[in-house]
Order: structure tokens, then C-alpha cells, then sequence
């Protein structure tokens, strides 16, 4: 009995201190003084902008990996190919690399100087794209892959014979299967695209009301001592991630009761 | 009419199928026996198309269908593991085939629904295949596999995952399915009881090549080499002979033609008793006789016995 709820303090004091303590905290400093400085901080129009920018690179980045990874994760299970083995480590680069590595790669490759510079890449838009999906790309391989390899391969030959077409198949068959896979990758893909701060801080420039995504803004504000500016564009973020949570919970226990 | 003309297989450097030849009469069930890695699977997905042969030729009711993907060769195909479609019910899995030719819902309907009463498993149409037992999942696959009125049906191991008591059953259910339906039939097993009980013709394969082709008895009366002999039933050997041990006659006293052995251990089997005999040589075997010879033999282990070959095989090298 000591032992079950000893393991439920350590667990559950384990995430207070460190994850819960800190968010609490957050939103407690940006409602200190009432709901309209808050409201006010997160209207001005940088922040407003700030959210745009964010909100157009996850729209971009999240579409972008989440029909890469089905693919890759088919390619990677499906079909021996040479070099599969290489492509599967390949696609884990993003976790292991540093994002301030990959923003220095991108500059170096589009930067002015770079191979495919000139193209108006960095310092812009398109290159924090080019960053942020860089960095959110493992995320629904990753989730799709180890489902693909446990369903197997019977159950789209079973559809061949049966006259189903290789689409037919992934429709019917392969996708029912992996969708939640897929779901919680998207999921995951979200969350790291709207957090991703050093691979974009490094190609943005964060030239203030242009490239500067939300999680530069957070940082800029903090600088420059508004820490309500900050602390509520925080709250912002994370409660868009917070959002997207509770939207894959809401779904997933229809899966479950199966 | 299924023809399979040389067909040769290679996975790397392991010879799967080594130019292999099976015809398969319309309307007739013929069994792939053989033990795992004799080839048979591999033959039956080469049939199915869902593998591409090396060399050789797949003929279906006399076209060449070697190039035609498995969507359009009008074969039914069923699973050891059962290949359920595990997201969908019983009767959405069975109309699976006539979703996909997109015909009519009412006919749809109706045909799941003869299909499912075929099977036995009406009362579980809105059952997802987790909440069936093997043997209904298996069943399932089954309907799913006739829902498309194949050509041929191709069972690949189907009671291979079932335990030993529904396997009878449902081997008796095949057998009185395809003497209703007349499909062409090919089923894979490793079970020699299994392929001699519901097979009109058996092929026994050993490392990717065909032993012999013959009708249940005829395998067994006259084997056409020392493997199919071992394979299809239990086998003594004496010397270069083989016999089976109901062809073996023990008697108390020698009488010329016999051969001394000891009785080890007695096995009783119901109506029938396994005698396990050593001889002085070390060699093992077995006779099998009815219980009334036993008891009039009166054997005990530790006995001696003379054993008479009643009928026994020999093949030349």
C-alpha cells in the first residue's frame, strides 16, 4: 500500500515541480494585474503578427510532413529498397541535431554567400518554413512506422486478391490502420512546429513584424523587460498546444472501445 | 482449371520452387502437402499472383495469367493468420470483394448475408473479427474469399493456427462446402492427415519439387519414394524395407521369416495398441495392433516377440 502511493507521489510530484510549477507560474504572472493588460499585450499588432507567422508555418509544415511521413513510412516497411536502411536512420536527424545546426545549415545553403542563395530564402518566410519542417519531420514516421511493420502485409494482400487496387488497398485497408498513427503524429508534428525557436531564430533575421514567429516574439518582449508582453504571448502558445491535445484525446477513445 | 508449368522461384540464394508442375482439374480439391520449406506456400501465392515465379507459367482455365496482378485473377485467397480486416465487422469484411467491383447495395446485402449464413456466422455479422474465436475468424475468411465467386479458392495453411479439435471439424465443413459448391480448390498443409481427409488428389512437395501426385490411398498403398512413404503416415525400417506398423505381425514363437525384437513400452490408443519394440541392434519400432491381439499375446515390456512384415516396401537407390 506505502509502496503504491509512494510511487504515486514520486510520479505525480515528479511532474508538478517540473512541468506543471513552471506553466502555473506563467499564467499566474500574465493575469497578475487583471485580464486587460494580458488581452492588450496579445493584441498589439507584433504579436498579432507574431501569431500569423506561426500559425502559417505550422499550416505549412504540418500538411507538408504528415503526407511526407505516411510516404516515408510506407517506403521505409513496405518496399526493400537499397539504401532503405540509411533513409530510416536519415529521417531521426532532426532529433538528434541541434535546431541552431540546422538554422546554421540552411543559412550556409540559401544564405547569400550559399550554394542556392539569392532567392530571397532567408531572412524570410521560406526559409523559416524550410526550418520549421526540418525540425518536425520525424514525428509521424516515426509514430506510423512501428504500426505499419505490426499490422503486416497480410491484410493488403487480402484486399489484392479480393480485385482492391494499391489505392483502393491504402484507402480501405493500410489507412483505418495507421490513422490514429497518423493522428498522433500530427499531434506531436504541431507542437513542435509552434515551439520551434532556434533553427527559425537563426534564418528568420527576426526582423520585428515580419519574420518573427511567436516563440521570437516571447523572447524579443522578454528583452526588452515587457514581461506581461511575454508572459501572455506564452500563454498564447501554450495554449494553442494545449488545444491540440485535448483534440487528440477527444478522438482517440473511439478507437479504443474497439 | 489450374496449370502451373515449371515454375522456379528464388529467394536469394534459396531455391523455393526448383521447376515445379501442378495441374489442378475444375472443379476437383487438390492438397500441397509437404513439410515447411518444401515450397508449397510459395507455389500457392505463385498461383494467387502475389508472387512473380522466376521462370515458368501460371495458366488459369487455359490463359496465361504469369504477368496479371493478383486484383485481376479472379482467385480467392485465404490466410493461415486469417488476414481479417480488423477495423471493419463480419459482413463489411465479407462484402469487402463486392464493395471494391462496386455492386449494387441490395445485392451486396444479399449476398453477405447468404454467404454469412454458408459459414455459420449470421448471428455475428456486426462483430468485429477480435471479438470471433479462430475458428469463426477463419470461417470469415472463408466467405470473404467466395463473395467474389472465384475461379479458384486458395487456402494457404488455413487451420494451421486452430487447435486440434475444431481443425477436424472444420476440415469435414470444407470438404462438405466444396462437394456444395464445386470451386476449384487448392489447399496447403503440412498435416498429411489433414491433406489424405479432404483432398480428391494430393501433391507432395519436398524441397521445391513434386514427389508424387496421386489420390489419397494410392499415396499411401504405393508411395513412389522413400520420402512420401515417411511423410505420409508411420514408417519402420528393416534393412532397405519400409513397413507400416499396422503391416507388422508380432507373434510369440520364431518361425524362419521373423525378426527378434523386445517390447519396450506399450501405448494404448483406444481400439488400437502402439507396441514400441527395440532390437538387439538398437534399431527402433513400432507395430500397431488391435487390443484383442494384444491381450492374446499377453505382452508385457521387457519381452521378447518375433515380428512377421505382413507387407513392406523397398525402393531402389
Amino acid at each position: 500500500m506505502i509502496g503504491k502511493y509512494a510511487l504515486r507521489f514520486v510520479a505525480l510530484g515528479y511532474l508538478a515541480v517540473l512541468l506543471v510549477a513552471p506553466v502555473s507560474y506563467v499564467f499566474w504572472r500574465t493575469f497578475e494585474h487583471g485580464f486587460g493588460p494580458a488581452w492588450d499585450a496579445v493584441t498589439a499588432p507584433d504579436a498579432l503578427h507574431a501569431l500569423k507567422v506561426t500559425l502559417i508555418l505550422t499550416a505549412i509544415a504540418v500538411p507538408a510532413n504528415t503526407i511526407f511521413g505516411v510516404l516515408c513510412a510506407l517506403a521505409i516497411v513496405r518496399y526493400r529498397f537499397p539504401g532503405s536502411g540509411i533513409v530510416n536512420a536519415v529521417v531521426d536527424l532532426p532529433l538528434a541535431l541541434s535546431p541552431v545546426v540546422v538554422g546554421l545549415a540552411l543559412l550556409l545553403l540559401y544564405g547569400r554567400e550559399g550554394w542556392l542563395g539569392g532567392h530571397r530564402v532567408v531572412f524570410a518566410l521560406p526559409g523559416m518554413v524550410l526550418a520549421t519542417i526540418f525540425v518536425s519531420l520525424p514525428f509521424v514516421v516515426r509514430e506510423v512506422v512501428p504500426v505499419l511493420r505490426e499490422i503486416g502485409t497480410e491484410q493488403e494482400q487480402a484486399a489484392a486478391t479480393l480485385g482492391a487496387s494499391a489505392f483502393q488497398t491504402f484507402r480501405r485497408v493500410t489507412w483505418p490502420a495507421i490513422r490514429w498513427a497518423t493522428a498522433y503524429g500530427v499531434v506531436l508534428t504541431t507542437a513542435r512546429a509552434l515551439g520551434e525557436f532556434g533553427a527559425v531564430s537563426v534564418v528568420s533575421g527576426r526582423i520585428t513584424g515580419e519574420t518573427q514567429s511567436l516563440t521570437l516574439y516571447v523572447q524579443d518582449r522578454y528583452q526588452s523587460f515587457d514581461e506581461v508582453g511575454a508572459y501572455a504571448s506564452a500563454v498564447v502558445l501554450a495554449l494553442i498546444a494545449v488545444a491540440t491535445l485535448i483534440l487528440m484525446t477527444r478522438l482517440k477513445p473511439k478507437e479504443e472501445t474497439r | 482449371m489450374i496449370e502451373a508449368l515449371g515454375i522456379v522461384k528464388r529467394f536469394g540464394d534459396f531455391t523455393a520452387l526448383d521447376g515445379v508442375s501442378v495441374d489442378v482439374p475444375t472443379g476437383s480439391l487438390i492438397a500441397l502437402l509437404g513439410p515447411s520449406g518444401s515450397g508449397k506456400s510459395t507455389l500457392l501465392r505463385v498461383i494467387a499472383g502475389l508472387e512473380r515465379p522466376d521462370a515458368g507459367e501460371v495458366r488459369l482455365d487455359g490463359a496465361d495469367v504469369t504477368r496479371v496482378p493478383p486484383q485481376s485473377r479472379g482467385v480467392g485467397f485465404v490466410f493461415q493468420h486469417y488476414a481479417a480486416f480488423k477495423h471493419m465487422t463480419v459482413g463489411e469484411n465479407v462484402a469487402f470483394g463486392l464493395k471494391i467491383r462496386r455492386r449494387p447495395r441490395a445485392e451486396v446485402r444479399q449476398r453477405v448475408s447468404e454467404l454469412l449464413e454458408l459459414v455459420q456466422l449470421s448471428q455475428l455479422a456486426e462483430r468485429y473479427p477480435a471479438q470471433l474465436s479462430g475458428g469463426q475468424r477463419q470461417r470469415m475468411g472463408l466467405a470473404r474469399a467466395l463473395a467474389v465467386d472465384p475461379k479458384v479458392l486458395l487456402l494457404d495453411e488455413p487451420f494451421g493456427a486452430l487447435d486440434a479439435r475444431v481443425r477436424k471439424e472444420l476440415r469435414l465443413w470444407l470438404r462438405r462446402l466444396h462437394d456444395e459448391t464445386h470451386t476449384t480448390t487448392v489447399i496447403v498443409t503440412h498435416d498429411q492427415e489433414e491433406a489424405m481427409e479432404v483432398a480428391d488428389r494430393v501433391v507432395v512437395m519436398n524441397a521445391g519439387r513434386v514427389e508424387q501426385t496421386a489420390a489419397p490411398r494410392e499415396l499411401y498403398d504405393n508411395p513412389a519414394n522413400e520420402f512420401v512413404m515417411s511423410f505420409v503416415g508411420p514408417v519402420n525400417r528393416l534393412g532397405d524395407a519400409f513397413i507400416r506398423p499396422h503391416d507388422v505381425e508380432l507373434l510369440l514363437e520364431p518361425n524362419g521369416a521373423t525378426r527378434e525384437a523386445m517390447v519396450e513400452r506399450l501405448v494404448h490408443l483406444g481400439f488400437e495398441v502402439r507396441v514400441e519394440l527395440v532390437r538387439d541392434d538398437g534399431t527402433q519400432l513400432s507395430a500397431q495392433i488391435t487390443r484383442e491381439q494384444a491381450e492374446a499375446l499377453e505382452l508385457d515390456p521387457g519381452q521378447i516377440v518375433y515380428l512377421r512384415p505382413m507387407r513392406q516396401k523397398t525402393f531402389g537407390s
